[in-house]
């Protein structure tokens, strides 16, 4: 392999053995555990059905049967809270792989070609990326109508300038290493030293990334099924149970509380763990030995 | 100099503390109401949209006759009238001296022109069936008019007084939907485009000096309104879980009343499967209509069996019909050869029908309909399901007063065609005889049942909330309005 390569996996022992003594990545890794645990048993099992009216058993505070009780049309809150989070994961990783390739094939094209390439795909990519997420997300629903699957493409496509930016700037920092050089002086085509040399190199970088972005995909998507674009009844989603407890507030603030806090232990669980992840991987952080 | 402005600071503070002690001292006679939609515009001739006559009706514009809050008919802008045997002609004698806000004088020629317009070819009305039976209007003398039928019009009296039937001037007919002039109590003052419309007390004709009409789409947000002070009283409160926590405040008034709101699953009756009887009868028997009402709204309505109001006399209790039945439903499903059946849920915004919605594709898929939630704006079901006769199932409150007829249209949108039925609505508008009329409206009543036209499930109630010292308020809704002509501070 390349010699970059060799010098940046020679100190990642060293790097991980400090890590693990970080406290704030310890708690992100167990959060991120916790969502992910939950998503993969809510796919083969929940206490109840999701969609299980039952009226008169509605608005019942915590109990046995009901560990967090029941929402307004009797159906059990945890088993809502769980598939919900089954939907947040599968949100988050579809929209990011979504970011990932497209922005990724885009940012490493930019950085082998560069010339009018890079510009047309880097002022492109500033078009999309001038937009705040959720007004992108908010104008690709409203253009091709709601729904979950809507939602996760419409938050995937604002995803892919921010990965081909963070792709580009990377790759052109390995670019202008001389091994890269080198392998195009042997005979490599631009394809084959992107593949062999330039994306081992900026992965850490994107999985950095993937992490923090895999957050806001998380809260862009709560965010959209709140306003109705996202996750469509009776299919349950934070946003929405979030939606559907705001009326009921002042008798059952109970049903905001219990999507309002997986919402939050999620997004801080994988920024926690995106920054851990960087103190540990990213190239450019000098002083990783301070944190 | 800091100290001086301090001073003036906490001297001020002072004042206004006095002066606000000063305004509560005198009795109030300013009113803000919170509503949920804002009007298109503000001409009741020439829209449907309950939120017109929601701020209009008896309030700006008045009729020949109105109606009162228990769905009554009384004198408005005619004193008094005669019927003749016959019951085709009406003479109505105007009330003394009626003005439009512009200063003209109102009289019987305009009475004319506006029923003329309303039911004229070029007419923009939205409820022209009203005057389908008037044959002609006449001006007698400035005060009273002579309105003459082609065949005898039992509801003539309570069409009239429908927001749609207002008389409006020539001069500002055509300006009424920004600046409305009519000879109500109140005048219009302004509209603040997303947020109010204001009305003020023409010369003492009202207890209340000022009237606004303040729009809070967000039920969360009227309820925080209403607690801060900020408006006075939500007629309709979109949000029956918020309700209860207003009963126990004694600041709050709560009152529970009737709409004429029928609240049904609407089936589109041309599209098959949903041709056949036996699966709309299976889908009757699917709904649990308590645990709609308890689910949707908190347990206020009323079930219903048919398409008619429960408050009205001639009501008949029909909803042992189809008693809530999931074995049956999945028998007759299975005798229609329509098991699994995949069908589709358009939910318009309110909560019933969003809430409602889910409550109600639960209930279906236990008898084996599995039925998709398509949540829309109004605009699109105006357009796709209301228009277009695009869906399956819709849910939908028809808030209109006696709206039974839109059972004997020929296109509308669920697709009811029944020769029966409109023979007996046809013997029911000839009719004026009460016993008669409520002896057909019966009938109309069970034929509707029977054919499990639509999934009959409740009739909405009323929730208005407002302060204890308000008196005068609507406790029911006969007709979508607000009329502050009565209302007062005490």
């Amino acid at each position: 392999m390349s010699l970059g390569a060799d010098n940046l996996s020679a100190a990642r022992p060293a790097r991980w053995t400090v890590l693990w003594r970080q406290p704030n990545f310890l708690l992100g890794v167990a959060l991120t555990a916790t969502l992910v645990a939950t998503a993969l048993v809510a796919l083969v099992w929940t206490p109840y059905a999701v969609d299980a009216i039952s009226v008169p058993d509605r608005l019942q505070g915590p109990s046995a049967a009901h560990w967090l009780g029941t929402d307004l049309l009797g159906r059990d809150v945890l088993s809502r809270l769980m598939v919900g989070a089954r939907n947040s994961i599968v949100v988050g990783v579809v929209a990011v792989g979504i970011g990932l390739v497209f922005g990724v094939l885009l940012g490493a094209i930019a950085a082998a070609r560069g010339g009018w390439i890079d510009e047309i795909i880097m002022r492109g990519s500033d078009v999309v990326f001038a937009f705040p997420a959720i007004i992108s997300a908010l104008l690709i629903t409203a253009l091709i109508g709601p729904g979950a699957v809507n939602a996760i493409i419409a938050i995937g496509i604002f995803n892919i300038p921010v990965f081909a930016r963070v792709t580009r700037s990377a790759a052109r920092q390995v670019w202008a290493f001389e091994y890269t050089r080198a392998g195009l002086a042997i005979g490599k085509g631009p394809f084959a030293v992107t593949r062999d040399h330039v994306l081992p190199n900026v992965a850490s970088v994107l999985i950095v990334q993937a992490t923090i972005q895999f957050a806001i995909a998380i809260l862009a998507e709560a965010a959209l099924a709140y306003l109705g674009l996202g996750t469509q009844p009776p299919a349950p989603s934070w946003g929405r149970m979030l939606f559907e407890a705001q009326t009921l507030m002042a008798i059952e603030p109970r049903l905001a509380i219990f999507p309002g806090v997986a919402i939050a232990l999620a997004v801080l669980g994988l920024n926690l763990l995106g920054d851990g992840l960087r103190d540990a991987l990213d190239p450019r952080l000098r002083d990783w030995r301070a944190v | 100099m800091i100290k001086f402005l301090f001073r003036i600071a906490v001297s001020m503070m002072l004042a206004g503390v006095a002066l606000s002690g000063v305004a509560q001292a005198q009795s109030k006679n300013t009113l803000t109401l919170g509503m949920t939609l804002e009007p298109p515009h503000l001409d009741p001739t020439a829209g449907a949209a309950a939120a017109i006559d929601a701020v209009v009706y008896a309030n700006v514009f008045e009729g020949l006759t109105r109606i009162d809050e228990t769905g009554a008919v009384q004198p408005q802008l005619a004193r008094e009238w005669s019927v003749s045997g016959d019951g085709l002609v009406y003479t109505f004698k105007l009330r003394a001296k009626p003005r439009f806000h512009d200063g003209a004088a109102l009289e019987a020629s305009d009475v004319v022109f506006s029923l003329d317009r309303a039911r004229g070819p070029d007419s923009v009305n939205a409820q022209k069936p009203l005057f389908a039976a008037i044959d002609a209007v006449e001006a007698v003398d400035p005060q009273t008019v002579r309105i003459t039928l082609s065949r005898p019009e039992g509801l003539l009296l309570f069409n009239l007084g429908w927001g749609d039937a207002v008389i409006v001037s020539p001069a500002t007919a055509d300006t009424n939907k920004s600046k409305p002039i009519g000879s109500g109590p109140f005048k219009f003052d302004q509209w603040v485009k997303g947020d109010r419309i204001e009305l003020s007390a023409v010369d003492g004709g009202a207890a209340l000096q000022k009237v606004t009409f303040k729009i809070i789409p967000d039920p969360s947000a009227q309820v925080a309104a209403l607690k801060a002070g900020d408006i006075d009283a939500v007629p309709q409160l979109n949000a029956p879980e918020a309700v209860l926590a207003f009963q126990a405040d004694p600041n709050f008034e709560v009152a529970i009343g009737s709409t004429e709101g029928e609240t049904i699953l609407s089936i589109n009756n041309t599209k098959p499967p949903l041709d056949d009887v036996r699966v709309r009868r299976a889908i009757a028997h699917a709904i649990d209509r308590k645990a709609v009402v308890d689910g949707t709204m908190f347990g206020f309505g009323t079930p219903i069996g048919s398409h008619f109001a429960p408050h009205h006399p001639a009501y008949v209790d029909l909803t042992a019909t189809y008693p809530h039945d999931p074995a049956k439903a999945r028998a007759l499903l299975k005798e229609a050869g329509a098991e699994n059946l995949k069908l589709t849920l358009k939910l318009p915004p309110p909560t019933y029908a969003r809430r409602g919605g889910e409550i109600v594709a639960a209930q279906l898929k236990a008898v084996g309909i599995e039925a998709e939630i398509i949540p829309v704006e109004w605009a699109q079901w105006l357009e796709q399901v209301f228009r277009g006769g695009d869906f399956d199932l819709t849910i939908v409150s028809h808030s209109e007063p006696q709206d039974i007829g839109i059972y004997a249209r020929d296109k509308y949108y669920f697709n009811y065609d029944s020769a029966k039925f409109k023979s007996v609505f046809a013997d029911l508008t000839k009719s004026s005889d009460p016993a008669k009329r409520a002896e057909l409206m019966g009938m109309a009543q069970r034929i509707l049942a029977e054919d499990a036209v639509n999934g009959f499930m409740f009739q909405l109630a009323k929730l208005g909330v407002w302060r204890k010292e308000l008196k005068g308020m609507w406790r029911n809704s006969p007709v979508q309005a607000n009329d502050v002509t009565g209302v007062r501070w005490e």
